[in-house]
């Protein structure tokens, strides 16, 4: 049996896959702009013990942000998510095991 | 049971098996990188006699290096976009400024890695300087092949010689291009704004 799943319009199409106008992708192009600029900002700035974590959760905030409007993660198939996330918490989990091992978190 | 994807070729899931396949390679992209990022960190600290990261960094300079790349994930999105509403020139257009950018980023690299080479860093210098032009030099070598691709990809589209949906392969070495933007995101905080 053959399903057909594509759309008549390429822009009804694009709407429909991407879920974002390019209006949108600007505003999360100025989003991305200003988070760096505040993460430059913290080499300049005291942030106190702030710092360390503020630049973590921004880097978190940015990726998240290219991956999931950028690379309309958020609006595909869940098996994309899957496939890229799986490596992603492996890579993570194997070479924090491997920082771990060298005492890195410690020092 | 064979479905259609949206991109108009049967597939068993009726999800892209080009789309499943590009996402799978940069999952295992993440291993890579993790990898080379993992042992920078861990090298970070070992200077040996050479310079030390604060002494040789320029943050300004590389601050507008990572602004650039990210406006070149803007261009590159909107070259997908314009792709899926089957505008071509607007698709060349935002293509070629991506490469632009791209090539900006490169050459940035490129003055960046002459510079600290001058002010005494080699590759091995010290484990700090060695995991860190491994390091960058590997991401710039990502850059590059994408700069490659993207040059290409206008080259083959003004010949028309594109076989399947232009569309897809626009999506394909944009979802490249945005995770070469990712992987610089971790590399600009964990290399150049957390000091040693």
């Amino acid at each position: 049996m053959t399903t057909e799943t594509t759309h008549t319009s390429p822009s009804v199409e694009h709407v429909e896959n991407h879920g974002m106008s390019n209006a949108g992708y600007i505003r999360i192009a100025a989003i991305l702009a200003a988070i760096t600029a505040l993460e430059v900002s913290t080499v300049y700035v005291d942030f106190g013990p702030l710092f360390l974590p503020a630049l973590l959760i921004m880097m978190v905030v940015k990726f998240i942000m290219v991956v999931s409007y950028f690379m309309h993660l958020k609006f595909d198939n869940k098996l994309f998510s899957f496939m890229f996330y799986a490596g992603l918490v492996l890579a993570v989990g194997v070479y924090a095991a491997f920082l771990a091992t060298f005492k890195f978190f410690i020092q | 049971m064979t479905d259609i994807t949206a991109h108009g070729h049967a597939s068993s899931t009726g999800i892209s098996n080009v789309k499943l396949g590009m996402w799978t390679f940069l999952g295992s992209e993440c291993l890579l990188f993790g990898g080379l990022i993992s042992t920078y960190m861990l090298y970070r600290g070992r200077v040996t006699g050479g310079p030390r990261p604060s002494q040789i960094f320029d943050i300004p300079f590389t601050s507008v290096s990572s602004f650039v790349l990210l406006m070149s994930s803007l261009t590159m999105v909107l070259a997908v976009s314009a792709a899926h509403k089957s505008e071509d020139r607007k698709t060349n257009l935002w293509l070629t400024v991506t490469a632009l950018l791209g090539a900006t980023f490169v050459g940035g690299q490129v003055y960046e890695f002459t510079a600290f080479y001058n002010e005494g860093l080699g590759f091995s210098t010290s484990l700090f300087g060695s995991s860190f032009y491994t390091l960058t030099g590997f991401h710039g070598v990502h850059v590059t092949v994408g700069i490659i691709m993207l040059m290409s990809l206008v080259g083959i589209f003004k010949r028309s010689k594109v076989s399947g949906n232009k569309a897809e392969v626009v999506e394909m070495i944009g979802l490249y291009w945005h995770f070469v933007d990712i992987v610089w995101i971790i590399i600009f905080t964990l290399v150049y704004l957390i000091p040693v």
